[in-house]
């Protein structure tokens, strides 16, 4: 059985499903950050409906293909890093987007499949597990991206890069011994990477998750009224359009990445259990199209994707409810904002696609 | 196609792996639904009143201050609309341009500048600080006009309290100023919500609670920076009640007047009710300075001055009585039993038996053979250094303290001294010295240890017009709700039972205090002149500096400060009293000679034209043949 079947549909419909209601929770909660703003409402949904067209577009696209374009993908996206980065420098300023006159987008986000795809197409020239060598080159081809975006700086969506690249070299069975090895490396360069790569205000909104509570008009404003609206919002929520601490300014970032803050607020913890679940189901759904998956190359991509999501999923939620530092890590689907939206449905895209070449589901 | 080893064996290898992740991502599941957990139903009630707290904000509305009125309805202190610039420094770039800006358009002194300095380092940046109050018309006009131009700048009309009497009302009446730091620490803060004045001293301060009346606040949902959203319910300020008091401002003006030039006190007192007719302090100063805080310099130069102008003299002033305490004296005497017709012989002075020092009476030559009337009439000291010797000390402290002496006359007004009426246990606690036979001797003139506040001196003289019945001076005669123009009349709180009751010995000292003003040779005789009425009084002279045995007095000798304290006591008509009066003036010599005339005048201005009496009646004095 090999090639596609052509009797799958090109929709998984449980997917699909889990991802629309997803998606009707964000025009809800964005309607109402973003002040009951009917416009705001349309752009938000044109956006993604956008995105779902290259959802379906992306699911229609076979493995195959995917595993074709890949080095060159990557390589458009390095290129479109660097010409970032060009720019920036020449304007004298941060840049993260590059505008095509019609659209404008973040090429970081790209990379966020470019990465894994990538990654598993170095380690899958090779029987698995990877050897030194694959090793070598997936590290590079983590890195080098990574390193592009923390100078914009743009530090969320370099650690989203990152672990997708690394998520998919776990997945690929590196040696325990070598992930121990790592993580060994990483502690012990922990306060060199402390002092050396972090600018100040990252190290203050570390510092600040200890006790937000310490400086809550100061550093710890962000996190203090995204708590408070989230344990405002209690068992049943305020209601739909109800929450305080959202619609009178008191939660920055209201309707981006502090948009669980405000979603928890006005539904509450049953509300947020939704939420959480629609996560965890499409989370698992990814693992499982993963699981069953037709080659190395479609395994490794599905599940990098799927961990990606997920991780991506608790970094913002842990950070609206205080366990996490902030970093500028949108929630998947509920936040506002075009380009991680379209890249998040590319994504899902590329999970249904492998789906449907699936051995056995 | 068959798969292959290699095919079999990478399968297995990421689905093991796949695995693990289903258990990671299970776990972190499970991480976020026990911090929401915690956060959303444990800790929800914390979160929510902070969350609360976070947009409900209170605006108080500062309720206005009650009126202030005298007993005929002139107003004593009223609130006007001032004009203030106030700066919001949130909304200022560059205040030292700003201020510099403003410079050219009103008056600034540099202590505006430095005080309204110090409020912005002290307050936070988004409340506004008045920069200066009081800007006249022109001031204001010209601020209205540029005001576009300095964003943060406000023109605030705002009321303001004043008193239209000034320097005539400045002792009783007390003032307002602004709250400071330290009054915020004993301040119940609900209570002043919005609030910028409090009540200092005199009537504002004594019926603070009653004047101030309540603030209203509105509840309303502001946002993330303040700004408020709306409203979500209101509580109306109440204003204030007006206070009636019982004191005339003419009597007042015309104690002021008389007492012009000198240093001292005028009370008067309408003895039926205790009413407080005249509260003279002179000299006095101009209270609404002081409403928003006087200048260092104007302070300092009321302070510095000798005449002491910032000292309620009326309420605080501590005096030796002098022979004015001998009507009361002899009232002591009467109760133990003297009998008023026994005759002493008067030399010029009193020994203690077996002592040389003469105790002189201020008739050199002597009054000869003198009764208990004649003693009054005439102010023989002899006579009362006898009657001293007699009754000793513990009676006199008893029967003068039961009469009023040396205890508040319970006036309302904050702080009102005790006055002194020594006693040999006093004097051991005090002083930790023995009582001197000598110090009973010339307690009995009211000299020594012995202080009286003129407020003192003249409740004692209206409780002698009610023929004994002890008066309870009082300002406070009715307040008034403006709103509803509700009158709630405040009963004189006077004593039912008199301090001594037998009414035959008040009648036999108040004749001989009548005696005092128209007997030939009472010693405020002088008053005799034209008086349409009959009265009572007596002369007092206090001795401010102790005379050498071998010397006498001699004013034109001394220097101004030492010359004896003048004083009078008195009330009028003598069957009917209106009016009971204490006046004393500072260094004036003679209780005849200064402060009987002001007491006349006095009672003139209020029995003939205040309340009209005696129309026409040139002359009730029948004693006087001319």
């Amino acid at each position: 059985m090999t090639g596609g079947n052509p009797t799958s549909p090109a929709v998984d419909m449980s997917l699909f499903t889990a991802i629309i209601m997803l998606c009707a929770l964000s025009l809800l909660v964005q309607y109402s950050a973003g002040g009951e703003n009917p416009e705001y409402l349309t752009r938000q949904g044109a956006r993604i409906g956008f995105a779902l067209a290259l959802m379906l577009l992306f699911a229609r696209i076979p493995p195959a293909t995917l595993l074709r374009w890949s080095p060159w993908f990557y390589g458009a996206g390095l290129v479109l890093l660097v010409a970032v980065l060009m720019a920036g420098i020449i304007g004298k300023g941060a840049q993260r987007w590059i505008d095509l006159g019609v659209v404008r987008f973040q090429p970081a986000e790209i990379m966020k499949l470019a990465v894994p795809m990538m990654v598993a197409w170095v380690l899958t020239r090779l029987p698995l597990p990877p050897r030194p060598l694959g090793i070598i080159g997936s590290v590079a081809v983590v890195l080098l991206p990574v390193a592009l975006v923390v100078v914009q700086p743009d530090l969320g969506t370099a650690i989203l890069i990152a672990i997708a690249g690394t998520s998919v070299v776990f997945l690929a069975g590196i040696g325990w011994k070598f992930i121990v090895a790592v993580l060994l490396l990483l502690g012990v360069s922990a306060p060199l990477m402390w002092s050396m790569l972090l600018y100040d205000y990252q190290r203050l909104r570390v510092l600040t998750l200890l006790d937000p509570w310490a400086d809550p008009l100061g550093a710890g404003y962000h996190i203090v009224q995204s708590i408070i609206a989230v344990g405002a919002g209690g068992l049943g929520g305020k209601g739909w359009l109800a929450g305080t601490q959202s619609r009178l300014d008191f939660i920055p970032e209201r309707s981006t990445d502090f948009i669980f803050a405000t979603y928890a607020e006005e539904f509450g913890f049953l509300g947020a259990l939704i939420l959480l679940m629609l996560y965890l189901f499409i989370g698992l759904r990814g693992l499982a199209i993963s699981y069953y998956a037709h080659d190395s190359y479609a395994r490794l991509l599905a599940g990098g994707l799927a961990v990606t999501f997920f991780v991506c999923v608790f970094v913002n939620i842990g950070m609206a409810a205080g366990i996490l530092p902030v970093v500028g890590v949108p929630l998947p689907l509920l936040s506002h904002g075009g380009s991680s939206i379209a890249i998040l449905m590319i994504g899902l895209g590329i999970l249904m696609s492998i789906r449907r070449q699936r051995s056995r589901l | 196609m068959i798969p292959s080893s290699d095919y079999l064996r990478d399968r297995q290898i990421v689905r093991g792996r796949i695995a693990i992740a289903v258990g990671g991502v299970l776990l972190l599941v499970a991480i976020l639904i026990a911090r929401l957990a915690y956060l959303q139903i444990s800790q929800h009630q914390r979160f929510s009143t902070l969350a609360q707290n976070n947009r409900i904000d209170f605006v108080s509305m500062a309720p206005v201050r009650g009126l202030i009125y005298d007993r005929n309805g002139e107003i004593l202190a009223e609130n006007r609309r001032v004009y203030n610039v106030e700066i919001l420094p949130d909304r200022v770039d560059d205040m030292n341009q700003l201020l510099g800006d403003l410079g050219q358009l009103i008056e600034l002194s540099e202590e505006d500048v430095t005080r309204f300095k110090q409020l912005v380092r002290r307050q936070p940046s988004f409340d506004r600080q008045t920069l200066r109050t009081n800007l006249n018309e022109r001031e204001a006009a010209r601020i209205a006009l540029h005001q576009h131009r300095h964003p943060g700048v406000e023109l605030q009309a705002r009321l303001q309290r004043h008193y239209p009497h000034g320097a005539l009302t400045a002792h009783f009446l007390g003032y307002v100023g602004r709250i400071n730091a330290d009054d915020l620490k004993q301040i119940d803060p609900r209570a002043y919500r919005g609030l910028e004045y409090l009540g200092r001293t005199g009537i504002e301060a004594q019926y603070e609670e009653t004047l101030r009346g309540r603030p209203g606040f509105e509840r309303v949902e502001t946002d993330a920076h303040g700004k408020v959203v709306r409203s979500l319910g209101k509580t109306l300020p109440s204003t204030g009640l007006t206070v009636h008091l019982s004191l005339d401002i003419e009597m007042q003006r015309a104690g002021m007047e008389a007492l012009r030039g000198h240093r001292g006190a005028v009370v008067a007192i309408e003895p039926s009710t205790g009413d407080v007719l005249a509260f003279a302090s002179e000299p006095g100063f101009d209270p609404n300075p002081f409403v928003n805080g006087i200048s260092r310099g104007g302070y300092a130069h009321l302070l510095g001055s000798q005449d002491r102008p910032l000292l309620n003299r009326a309420l605080y002033g501590r005096y030796a009585p002098g022979s004015t305490i001998k009507g009361f004296m002899l009232l002591t005497g009467l109760q133990h039993g003297i009998d008023p017709g026994e005759r002493i012989f008067c030399p010029g002075w009193y020994s203690l038996p077996n002592r040389t020092h003469r105790y002189r009476d201020w008739k050199r030559g002597g009054h000869g053979w003198v009764d208990a009337r004649t003693g009054i009439v005439q102010s023989c000291d002899v006579y009362f250094y006898r009657l001293a010797r007699r009754l000793g000390i513990d009676h006199i402290h008893q029967g003068m303290s039961d009469l009023g002496f040396g205890r508040p006359t319970g006036v309302d007004l904050p702080g009102e001294p005790s006055g002194l009426m020594p006693s040999p246990q006093w004097k051991h606690q005090a002083r930790g010295q023995a009582w001197f036979p000598g110090e009973t001797v010339i307690t009995g003139i009211g000299q020594g240890y012995m202080l009286v506040t003129p407020l003192q001196l003249a409740a004692v003289t209206a409780m002698l017009a009610n023929r004994g019945r002890p008066v309870t001076p009082r300002f406070l005669v009715a307040t008034e709700n403006p709103q509803n123009r509700v009158r709630q009349a405040v009963a004189p709180a006077n004593a039912k039972r008199a301090a001594i009751a037998n009414r035959d010995f008040y009648a036999y000292v108040i004749d001989g205090m009548r005696g005092v003003v128209h007997d030939r040779r009472g010693t405020a005789s002088r008053l005799r002149q034209g008086l349409r009425y009959e009265m009572a009084g007596k002369t007092g002279t206090a001795q401010v500096k102790s005379i050498p045995q071998n010397e006498r007095y001699d004013e034109s000798k001394l220097e101004k400060k030492h010359i004896d304290h003048s004083l009078f006591i008195g009330f009028a008509p003598l069957d009917q009293p209106k009016i009971a009066i204490a006046v004393v003036v500072e260094n004036a010599g003679a209780g005849s000679r200064t402060a009987a005339p002001i007491a006349r005048k006095l009672i003139d201005h209020y029995l003939l034209n205040r309340l009209g009496m005696f129309p026409g009646v040139d002359n009730l004095d029948t004693t006087v043949g001319r």
